[in-house]
């Protein structure tokens, strides 16, 4: 008898407890609920926001979305091994190599329009994903290089091929104390 | 705060954690006046000698400039104007190798000095207390003065503080060794000084004025001592000799016992620190009306025959102070700016002297080896903890170093790697001579290039959600716009005006053509097996045409039987006797035709009657500009085929449109000729484009070359040889002109590719 009602106090109490914590989870879930998918914007964190597409995705909070439900994180080739390493981290996955389809030289480069050459079209301000080309039609275009990410979109639109890409040159600035690099010379 | 300036006065210090006390080597400049040398030959000046932004060039490549000339002026208080160190002319503005541990290059100023070091005109001031601290803070910025100790912090932004100052401290510390500037220049400048002291005083009121000196300087200690013994503020503070006891954070620390906070200024603790050497700049500046154009440099180091403090004018280039100097070691330079605990090696000895250069040293090999020569001695660290110990920021060195080799940024942020003042005391003691404040310098500028990036990705993320945001936006608009004009539209037919009925007719018009349109698509789309043997036919009968033609020119030209004989046989002998260079020319289209029939036969959605018609009036025009002799005609003919080859494939398509539709087929025509903005949707229209561009770049070869008859129909056999014909035709006269070409024949051929493979799909 008593085993009896001392196994349905239990079962009672826990019954009770459960449901009191449902209450609140659901109360919380309620109350709390984020909008959008937090895990996609932390990964847009990480991705260098160069909006070159070379991942297939047209920017890179389509390609943070695509990589939040599965898609392969080796992808971003302006990001480089260290921005692999670092979904790899956020996601808890192992480190992949760059996919050899969009491996691609990451050194950081700015967009150059040769003026002379330049016919005023308007198609590469129309290619740029974040309106770093001026001009209008018929007239000189020129790139705002603060302003560039360098995600080479311009380059192909061009239809007199008057964009180049060029690299980022050293400054005493930028420079990272690369003391192996500097010329050596022999004074006398 | 009274217990402060109690304990100071009673000679009783704070001190810092750590310290070393290396070796002075003072001796070998200290027992010797400050010598004042000749002009150089030629003065280098970096447009940028502070931490900041550099200023705006107002002056140019072949200026006279006169001493102590303002070559820049910046209206941002971290843009440090330079001036010219003597009257001269400007011989170049070209980047050269700068005094910075990168050896890279930046603007530089070259002045060749013309001997006569004429002065601008200048305005003595007697009295400093009668101007205004505005007056004071625009002379002091208007001179160019930057903090002279090391760092080069502007001096206007430290002394336009809005702080309420309670401590003044001027650093006379001077703890590198071999650097004895700041004590001979207190030694035979002092009164100077004094001013400069009283300067500042005036502009900030600090409460007290502290001077920290190291007791390895008596006689400096002494001149100070005697020059400040009316003035009850100023208190002369003599420090025991300890490395670094220069640094900006450690000498606040000795004095007040206070320790700044890490990224918080000192003025935000009511104390502003400047330099000895920079009182005495702006003394200068304000009495004199002096801007900062020479320095003391203490040119020392063993390898040099006569040691010794220098004035030298900014931009002297190093190797001409050290051939002054007496300088030894011919065969293997090793130079060091700045002190050999802090300072680095220079690659070359053309970089000029800037306003924080305080000493240049030239070691021999024993005394200190040059890193070129010996390469790295480093070896594992064994975990002493020696450089903890002796470490001025009480940070933890050996763990910075992991942390920094293994790039690990946010280990390093932990372990207050920006705390580092990068005194080099770890790396002098430590046992393994592991380069230590190297790996920090390293790892400091990898997290500040981070940081830019960081900020320069959600800055691009912004203009990229802005560029979406506005081009959806712009779409609404559009799609409204189109709508509202619609329903207007709707709304005036509706109302059976005249004006309506007309556009009622115009839309029924429209249509029909697009019906037409579809009608002539259609066609060419249909199953390619029913099409082949067509376009066999079609294809022949055009080689007809153009023999016929030929022939019929060939008649006129020359009226020998021969001619007609070879265009008949067009497959067969070319090269027998055929003159005229017209009839050449008709046979090699017609043969090309031919063999473009073959190759269409394969690719039947390309193949095309329009398209034959057109080549042929390619082909007219190509005749007509041989004759003609001038580019105008050629010109006036390639428009004409280009005309003639729209109005032919209109045309073409009349047999299939209904009644109405064949009414209004002349309109038709001239639309098409009127609006190239058109979307092409026939594979019709695509073809009269091609055949367009094909006479355009062949009037222009034509107009180019005038005499030399070429084979143009080669060139139309495949679309990119069209663009291969448009891009070679470039004359230097006709560059832009062609190039526009080129770009439209190109984005003709990307359409067309398109098209194709949409066909293709379908």
């Amino acid at each position: 008898m008593s085993v009896i009602v001392s196994t349905l106090i239990a079962i009672l109490v826990l019954g009770a407890m459960a449901l009191v914590f449902g209450a609140i989870l659901g109360f919380a879930s309620v109350k709390f609920h984020v909008e959008g998918d937090p895990l996609a914007e932390q990964l847009d964190a990480l991705l260098p926001q160069t909006q070159c597409g070379q991942c297939g995705y047209p920017g890179c909070k389509p390609y943070a979305e695509a990589v939040a439900n599965g898609e392969a994180i080796n992808k971003c080739a302006p990001g480089g091994e260290d921005t692999i390493k670092k979904i790899a981290d956020l996601l808890g996955v192992d480190v992949q190599p760059m996919d050899e389809n969009h491996e691609a030289d990451n050194t950081p480069k700015v967009a150059f329009i040769i003026e002379e050459d330049c016919i005023g079209c308007t198609k590469c301000i129309q290619a740029c994903p974040v309106d770093a080309i001026l001009g209008t039609t018929k007239q000189m275009h020129t790139i705002i290089a603060d302003e560039c990410t360098g995600c080479d979109l311009c380059v192909d639109p061009c239809p007199v091929d008057c964009i180049v890409m060029m690299p980022i040159a050293k400054t005493p600035q930028n420079w990272q104390w690369d003391l192996n690099n500097i010329p050596v010379v022999q004074l006398d | 705060m009274a217990s402060v300036i109690e304990r100071i006065k009673r000679g009783h210090f704070w001190t810092f954690h750590g310290g070393i006390h290396p070796p002075q080597q003072k001796f070998l400049t200290s027992d010797k006046p400050i010598r004042a040398i000749s002009i150089p030959e030629q003065l280098i000046l970096p447009l940028q000698q502070h931490i900041g932004i550099p200023a705006q060039l107002q002056v140019k490549v072949g200026d006279k400039v006169l001493k102590g000339q303002a070559l820049t002026y910046g209206a941002h208080p971290m843009a440090v104007p330079i001036h010219a160190p003597t009257s001269g002319i400007i011989t170049a503005i070209k980047n050269a190798v700068i005094a910075h541990p990168s050896g890279l290059s930046e603007l530089c100023l070259f002045i060749t000095p013309d001997g006569e070091d004429k002065w601008r005109p200048r305005s003595i001031c007697t009295d400093f207390n009668q101007l205004t601290n505005n007056q004071l803070i625009d002379k002091i910025s208007s001179s160019g003065i930057s903090g002279m100790g090391g760092a080069g912090f502007p001096t206007q932004v430290k002394v336009s503080t809005r702080e309420d100052i309670q401590y003044l401290i001027i650093n006379a510390a001077e703890c590198e060794p071999y650097i004895t500037a700041d004590d001979l220049l207190i030694r035979e400048h002092s009164p100077s000084i004094l001013d400069g002291i009283n300067i500042l005083d005036k502009i900030l009121s600090p409460d007290h004025v502290l001077i920290g000196i190291e007791d390895n300087k008596p006689q400096a200690i002494k001149a100070l001592q005697q020059a400040t013994a009316d003035n009850a503020k100023i208190n002369v503070c003599v420090l025991p000799t300890k490395y670094p006891t220069g640094g900006e954070k450690q000498l606040i620390q000795i004095l007040t016992g206070q320790e700044v906070p890490a990224g918080v200024l000192p003025s935000s603790l009511g104390i502003v620190m400047q330099n000895i050497a920079t009182c005495f700049a702006i003394a200068d500046a304000v009495i004199n009306d002096t801007p900062l154009i020479k320095r003391v440099v203490t040119v020392s180091g063993q390898a040099l025959e006569k040691p010794q403090n220098v004035w030298s004018l900014l931009g002297t280039p190093v190797g001409y102070l050290l051939a002054q100097c007496g300088y030894l070691n011919k065969d293997k330079k090793h130079i060091i700016m700045g002190g050999p605990m802090m300072g680095y090696s220079l690659p070359t000895d053309q970089v000029p002297v800037v306003k924080t250069t305080n000493c240049i040293l030239a070691p021999t090999e024993k005394e200190i080896s040059s890193p070129y020569s010996t390469g790295s001695k480093e070896v594992e660290c064994i975990r002493c903890g020696q450089c903890s110990d002796v470490c001025p920021s009480q940070l933890l060195p050996q763990e910075l170093q992991w942390s920094a080799k293994a790039k690990d940024q946010q280990q390093l942020a932990k372990l207050n790697l920006f705390d580092c003042i990068e005194c080099g005391a770890c790396a002098y003691v430590c046992p393994s001579q592991i380069p230590l404040v190297h790996y920090y310098r390293i790892a400091k500028s990898e997290i500040r290039q981070q940081k830019q990036l960081d900020i320069k990705a959600e800055h691009a993320k912004v203009r990229f959600e802005a560029r979406k945001e506005r081009l959806a936006r712009d779409k609404i608009a559009r799609e409204e716009k189109h709508k509202a004009a619609a329903e207007a539209r709707k709304a005036r037919m509706n109302s059976g005006s005249t004006a309506g009925n007309n556009e009622k007719s115009a839309v029924a018009a429209a249509l029909a053509r697009v019906k037409a349109k579809k009608a002539g698509q259609a066609e060419p789309d249909k199953t390619s097996v029913s099409e082949a043997p067509e376009n066999g036919q079609k294809s022949q009968v055009a080689a007809a045409i153009a023999r016929a033609k030929a022939k019929k020119l060939a008649a006129k030209k020359s009226k020998s039987t021969e001619t007609s004989v070879v265009a008949d046989n067009v497959t067969g002998n070319t090269e027998s006797s055929i003159d005229d260079k017209k009839a050449k020319i008709a046979v090699a289209v017609a043969k090309a035709k031919a063999k473009k029939r073959d190759d269409k036969l394969t690719t039947p959605t390309e193949s095309n009657p329009v398209a034959d018609k057109d080549i042929e009036t390619t082909l007219n025009a190509d005749i007509k500009s041989v004759t003609a002799t001038d580019n105008k005609k050629a010109k006036i003919a390639a428009a004409v085929a280009k005309a003639k080859s729209k109005k032919l494939h209109k045309k073409s398509e009349k047999p299939e449109k209904s009644k109405a539709g064949s009414s209004i087929a002349k309109q038709e025509d001239n639309e098409a000729m009127s609006s190239e903005v058109e979307p092409v949707k026939s594979a019709d229209d695509k073809k009269a484009k091609i055949a367009a561009a094909v006479a355009k770049a062949k009037a222009k070869k034509l107009a180019s070359q005038k005499e030399k008859v070429t084979t143009p129909v080669d060139n139309s056999s495949t679309d990119n040889k069209v663009i291969n014909t448009e891009t070679e035709i470039k004359t230097p006269e006709e560059v832009k002109k062609a190039k526009i070409a080129a770009a439209v024949a190109k984005a003709k051929a990307k359409k067309i590719a398109s098209q194709q493979e949409k066909s293709e799909s379908t």
